[in-house]
């Protein structure tokens, strides 16, 4: 095994420590089946079948009930993510303050649409349906950053910083 | 607790402070470097040697647009877009300080003026970190005078006298709510639920409550509990508010230690305990059954009602649900009285109401106003008029559930029932201004895309019905619709309406409503002249007969 490998193990051991901890915190309990779907997609970006199974193993849930809570909300990944991820609001002060030309820009700029990744893995985009920032229309979140009042050539330097 | 209350307000520093900077940390101005901001402001400070001078972090300051914000309440002044990296914006606040010039004066400026605080009183002055601060603003004074003082009975009957009404949108008596489940039997527990999930776009009222004091939905939870008789209460927030989770969390663990919340508060047999349950993403969790689905860890899907969530709600419960703002309204009311609040607003519509005031509008940002002020006064002038002096053309309210309402009933006064009358809903607060730049058939459009694809998919209207609406609408906006369409778009509006299961569904078609109500002429001219009168749809260039 490799040194490199040898540590993702390692890593991966800590994340299982964490998620588990979770798990016992709060009971085994079946109810917590969102929260602990919260915390594994945190540790490891997104949902793998393999950990819905375990989850639903430790809490008791039947692998229909997890799969289906888990496509059910928008926020659960069951797909890789990106190394960045760009999210847009199309919230309706976005949208009056034209949202939609962001998207236009990164569909222009990338070749791709909400929901997908860029080809080389780098930058997934998303859109939310409100971010709260409506007064810094139009608003987007670019890696856990707010960023407000965005031109479309705004987005060309934002995808420029995101590569160096 | 009176202790703490004394010592917040003689600070034993051997200068009395003489005025402070407080310093906006919501999430909009948190995003343009506002903790930079502070720091500048409280290193200049002490670069010049300045004492008896201090500085804060707050809640939201309101005026959001212009952010980051700075105030001095002492002055009565306010500071836009404070650059932490520019000296001379960070002087001219540190000189205001001592005394020397000043920013926007908030006594004279109608967007501050013409506020009337009550949920937001504290938001801007309290440190939403630090329950003492909370606590040294006569925080937490309802609670502990409500469990030492007032039977439950009596805590409910104030807020049925005080005449508010549930603040997520549909107006229902709060104290009515209250009573059920206060007379509701259960075998063991029943709960409090505060419903944070706010999802309308274009809204973020709760958003900013919750950041900005925290402790205030807390304890109006508290105060709930006791009214009712739950001894457990939940807080379920939307995901996408992270900074909102992170001070509930904090205000939950200071308010246990403080012994207001958890065990004997107050040293009284009164238990309450509260725990946040965190959203993944689904609009309809906002919808009451869905939510308690959420909180017990299914996929939020809603169920019929009867019965109520206040007979059997959470695991069959009697459960309590009531929203953000409705929560942030209780402690004032059982500090000054039911009497106090209800002369506040209209006969009908008690009290005040927060709105996020957004869109084509100059003054963007958080308002609290009076019930019964009219549109005109909250867009031209607190809100300063349109963008670039354009015409004003419609205001949204009430999100996807709502509708929009034109120039002519800018005189109607805002409350439940003349919005109600007007085609639109109060909704939770968010209030969008739109000019004529706005196709008022891509708006309908926009809002049903929105609800075709959050239906949760549990009932045939809605799953489909808004699916047909959404392709009915497309059409038009392309120019591909002939005259018949319109009347199928409205007999099948009707038809979601009043068959779908939730409010989700019975709401959605609320903006094709309004809009063919007041702006017809729009819909016509892109079916029968192809041409959007906005200029925002693109026609198709060949016709198929």
């Amino acid at each position: 095994m490799s040194t490199a490998v040898a540590a993702e193990a390692t890593t991966d051991e800590k994340k299982w420590k964490m998620i588990d901890a979770r798990i016992r915190r709060r009971g085994n309990s079946p109810d917590s089946l969102i929260e602990v779907l919260h915390a594994v997609q945190e540790a490891f970006g997104y949902l793998e079948p393999d950990v819905l199974e375990y989850v639903g193993n430790a809490l008791g849930v039947p692998p229909s009930r997890v799969y289906g809570v888990a496509t059910f909300y928008s926020l659960f990944m069951l797909k890789p993510q990106g190394e960045h991820t760009v999210i847009v609001c199309t919230g309706t002060a976005c949208y009056i303050n034209h949202a939609s030309a962001l998207l236009g820009r990164m569909h222009d700029r990338l070749g791709i649409k909400p929901g997908e990744t860029s080809e080389d893995g780098q930058v997934s985009l998303l859109t939310a349906r409100c971010l709260g920032a409506c007064s810094m229309a139009p608003a987007m979140v670019v890696d856990g950053n707010v960023q407000g009042r965005v031109e479309p050539d705004g987005i060309d330097r934002i995808l420029e910083g995101l590569r160096s | 607790m009176t202790d703490i209350a004394e010592r917040e307000a003689t600070p034993e520093t051997a200068e009395p402070i003489r005025a402070c900077a407080n310093v906006c940390e919501a999430a909009g101005c948190m995003s343009l470097d506002a903790e930079k901001v502070l720091e500048a402001i409280s290193g200049r400070i002490a670069e010049r040697g300045l004492t008896g001078l201090a500085v804060k972090r707050v809640g939201c300051l309101r005026l959001c647009a212009a952010g980051p914000l700075v105030e001095i309440p002492e002055r009565g002044q306010m500071f836009e877009s404070v650059d932490p990296t520019s000296p001379e914006s960070v002087d001219r606040v540190v000189d205001a300080l001592d005394g020397i010039g000043g920013g926007r004066s908030t006594a004279d400026d109608p967007f501050f003026a013409r506020q009337v605080r009550i949920v937001l009183a504290n938001s801007g002055l309290v440190d939403p970190e630090e329950i003492d601060d909370y606590i040294a603003h006569g925080g937490y004074q309802a609670l502990t005078q409500a469990v030492t003082t007032l039977r439950p009975y009596e805590v409910l009957e104030e807020i049925v006298h005080s005449g508010l009404r549930g603040r997520g949108g549909a107006g229902y008596p709060t104290g009515l709510k209250w009573r059920t489940v206060a007379k509701a039997s259960s075998p063991d527990v029943k709960y409090v639920i505060c419903n944070a999930d706010e999802g309308d776009p274009g809204a973020f009222m709760d958003r900013s409550v919750l950041e900005s004091v925290p402790q205030q939905v807390l304890e109006g939870m508290a105060i709930a509990g006791y009214a009712v008789g739950a001894t457990h209460g939940y807080i379920y927030v939307r995901a996408e508010y992270p900074l909102a989770v992170k001070r509930l969390r904090l205000a939950i663990r200071q308010a246990e230690r403080a012994n207001l919340l958890g065990s004997n508060i107050a040293d009284t047999s009164f238990s309450f305990d509260i725990d946040i349950r965190i959203g993944a993403g689904a609009f309809v969790c906002g919808e009451e059954t869905a939510l308690i689905a959420s909180v017990e860890g299914r996929r939020g899907t809603p169920r019929p009602r009867p019965p109520f969530p206040a007979q059997s709600g959470l695991w069959e419960r009697p459960t309590l649900i009531n929203n953000v703002e409705t929560f942030a309204n209780v402690s004032s009311i059982i500090r000054r009285g039911a009497t106090w609040y209800r002369a506040i607003g209209t006969p009908k519509s008690a009290g005040t109401k927060v709105f996020a005031l957004a869109g084509r509008v100059v003054n963007t940002g958080l308002i609290e106003v009076p019930m019964g002020v009219t549109l005109r006064d909250i867009v031209f002038d607190i809100g300063g008029g349109i963008i670039g002096g354009a015409e004003f053309k419609a205001v949204q309210t009430g999100g996807p559930s709502g509708g929009c309402i034109p120039a002519e009933f800018l005189d109607m006064s805002v409350d439940y029932e003349s919005l109600a009358q007007a085609g639109s809903i109060m909704g939770s607060g968010g209030m969008i201004v739109m000019d004529e730049t706005s196709c008022m058939v891509d708006v309908a459009k926009y809002f049903m895309d929105f609800c075709r694809d959050e239906s949760c998919g549990k009932c045939v209207p809605c799953r489909v019905g808004t699916v047909q609406l959404y392709d009915l609408l497309d059409k038009i906006t392309k120019g591909e619709a002939v005259p018949a369409d319109l009347a199928t778009l409205e007999s099948l509006a009707d038809m979601v309406k009043s068959t779908s299961l939730c409010g989700l569904g019975q709401s959605a078609p609320n903006p094709i409503f309004s809009t063919l109500r007041y702006f017809r002429d729009e819909y016509v001219s892109h079916i029968e002249d192809r041409i959007c009168p906005a200029g925002v749809c693109t026609m198709t260039s060949a016709v198929t007969v």
